[in-house]
């Protein structure tokens, strides 16, 4: 209940100045809500939804680094989608995001079992499995650069010692089969912790009955993987495997360190060709163009996303 | 019930649970140990095809770290890592934890809506938006400082520890709240000296968190920066240590390692709180 000023000043109390009833408002719930946002709204609003916004315009015209542009229309759509670069990376893309999505699914999934035993050293080996997460990504590329290195790979040295290959074995960043299975090799590396740990997680909170009951009934390891363990951890499952997605379909680092999306072309994925177009080459226009192109996947990631949130 | 399984069978699963995890950690582990194996390498045996690559025959040296020291600039990129870092994450987390309190915890109209926008945000990825970001950098006047990272920085800090925090602020009972407000605590008391020191967890993973995402980010800090002396850790290694065809692999993986350490550092000493905020922030996100 709001007491009025007269009231106040007929009980003794001094009338409320101008400060107090500052504060009165600011004490509304809905006020102090709006008053807490405010910053993140303009943050995003400023340099996430604007540049979103101007990243849509940069596409629509023939804007290049230094030279204001006019609208062209999709001019700079029709342009990339009859260049072959872009139909090499548009499948690059595809082909990078599947399999290693897939392999960082079955052996997340396979890591996060062997993780969830009660280990002697549990600890040490689940902070050991994070660590590739945890470096920078950049600088654990250079290493695996180094181990990929046409003369002095460290691969090929043991593959050969072992009788495994010929000498002098692949080169492996200068073929476009061997660059695209090792620009996968680093990124399943890489983001393979992400999908243990949260899988993990995910298995924790498997009540230990279920899996008891299942043994008890005779059931089979894997009968128990399939038919108790695998339907409980599926919506942390669809999380972790939308999440992968969009990162790795985004992804820009590892290409960019260790193939810079060669050889020829064969490596590239949106990201890089976007920078190599848009910032290298100056066409900002184009460059644009071609980055918008992860747009279409991730509103469809947000809208499976937002499906999933409002169910829950 | 009769679920005991005999002495020996346990023992033979763990066993093979180590037999399957051994490979494992060797994969994880082998970058890092051949990083260090190089940078203690001399050229000599660096480039020598008959060497074995493994380990180091012909002595360990420490020209590789010389190097990096006298004649780059790692010292100064080491600098603006920890400085962006700091700045970012500060800013970060406290615009985070105002949001954050005011999606969890306050009814106003529109809330929702704000949610999903920063949900959404924070999954469009850098590669999105580097291109305007760089000419927007560029009208404000902050194109090639540091300055630059340091605003750009939260565009993905602020949706993610937002989206973490929130998750921490619903954990805390609403009754604390109120009590605290019905004995004329103002509202910012409360959420400062009731909420927060709870909130205390989650807070640490946030900071965590966004000190780690800058350290290690590259896109931004790679197209925004081009003078030496202004680059990262990450960016310098990898850009300043590669001239033309002419890889300094001591050097590189010298730098390389250097440059881990500090996130190394911090992941260990509060590796619960990593693994509580990578799985927060996955399963509730």
């Amino acid at each position: 209940m709001a007491v009025g000023p007269r009231v106040l000043e007929a009980a003794g109390f001094p009338r409320p100045g101008r400060l107090s009833r500052l504060r009165e408002w600011w004490e509304q719930e809905h006020v102090f809500g709006y008053g807490l946002i405010v910053p993140a709204i303009v943050l995003l609003v400023t340099l996430v939804a604007f540049p979103f916004g101007m990243a849509i315009w940069f596409s629509l015209s023939d804007y290049w680094v230094g030279s204001p542009g006019g609208f062209v229309g999709l001019t700079n759509y029709r342009d990339i989608l009859g260049n072959e670069t872009f139909r090499q990376t548009v499948q690059n893309s595809f082909v990078f995001t599947g399999i290693a999505v897939s392999l960082k699914m079955v052996l997340g999934i396979w890591l996060a079992m062997l993780l969830a035993r009660n280990l002697k050293f549990k600890r040490v080996i689940r902070g050991i499995v994070l660590l590739p997460f945890v470096i920078p990504t950049a600088l654990s590329t250079l290493a695996w650069l180094w181990m990929f290195d046409s003369l002095y790979s460290v691969v090929n040295w043991t593959a050969i010692r072992l009788h495994l290959i010929n000498a002098p074995g692949p080169n492996w960043l200068g073929q476009s089969t061997y660059a695209m299975a090792a620009v996968i090799t680093v990124n399943v590396w890489r983001g393979l912790p992400f999908f243990a740990i949260t899988v993990l997680a995910g298995l924790m909170a498997v009540p230990r009955e279920y899996m008891e009951a299942a043994e008890v009934d005779g059931a089979t390891s894997w009968d128990r993987f399939w038919h108790v363990t695998l339907p409980l951890i599926k919506p942390v499952l669809a999380v972790v495997i939308l999440f992968s997605t969009i990162f790795t379909f985004g992804d820009f680092n590892i290409v960019q360190v260790l193939t810079r999306g060669g050889p020829i072309n064969t490596t590239h994925l949106f990201a890089t060709l976007a920078y190599q177009v848009g910032l290298q080459g100056g066409n900002l226009g184009q460059g644009a163009a071609i980055s918008l192109f992860i747009f279409p996947l991730l509103a469809l990631v947000v809208f499976f996303q937002l499906q999933y949130v409002r169910k829950e | 019930m009769a679920f005991a399984r005999s002495r020996g069978a346990r023992i033979r699963s763990n066993a093979f649970a180590y037999a399957n995890l051994t490979p494992y950690i060797f994969f994880v582990l082998f970058p890092f140990y051949f990083m260090a194996v190089t940078s203690f390498k001399s050229n000599a045996e660096l480039y020598n095809l008959k060497s074995i690559p493994f380990w180091i025959q012909t002595g360990v040296i420490t020209e590789h770290y010389t190097f990096l020291f006298a004649k780059t600039e790692f010292v100064t990129w080491m600098k603006n890592s920890l400085l962006v870092a700091v700045v970012a994450t500060t800013v970060s987390v406290v615009i985070s934890i105002l949001a954050g309190y005011s999606l969890a915890r306050l009814q106003f109209r529109g809330a929702a809506s704000f949610g999903t926008a920063i949900f959404i945000s924070y999954l469009v990825p850098p590669t999105l938006l580097f291109l305007p970001l760089s000419q927007v950098v560029v009208w404000l006047g902050l194109a090639d400082s540091i300055t630059a990272l340091m605003v750009t920085y939260p565009t993905f800090l602020v949706p993610f520890c937002t989206w973490l925090l929130m998750g921490y602020f619903r954990t805390i009972p609403r009754e604390v709240e109120e009590c605290a407000l019905v004995d004329g605590a103002t509202r910012m008391q409360t959420l400062w000296r009731i909420v927060l020191p709870m909130a205390l967890p989650g807070i640490i993973c946030a900071v965590l968190f966004s000190f780690t995402l800058c350290w290690n980010e590259f896109t931004y800090a790679l197209t925004f920066i081009s003078q030496s002396a202004n680059k990262t850790a990450v960016v310098g290694v990898t850009s300043d240590l590669i001239r033309g065809d002419i890889y300094f692999w001591g050097s590189l993986m010298a730098g390389a390692l250097l440059a881990s350490i500090p996130i190394v550092i911090v992941y260990v000493l509060f590796l619960d709180y990593y693994v509580s905020g990578l799985t927060a922030g996955a399963v509730k996100g």
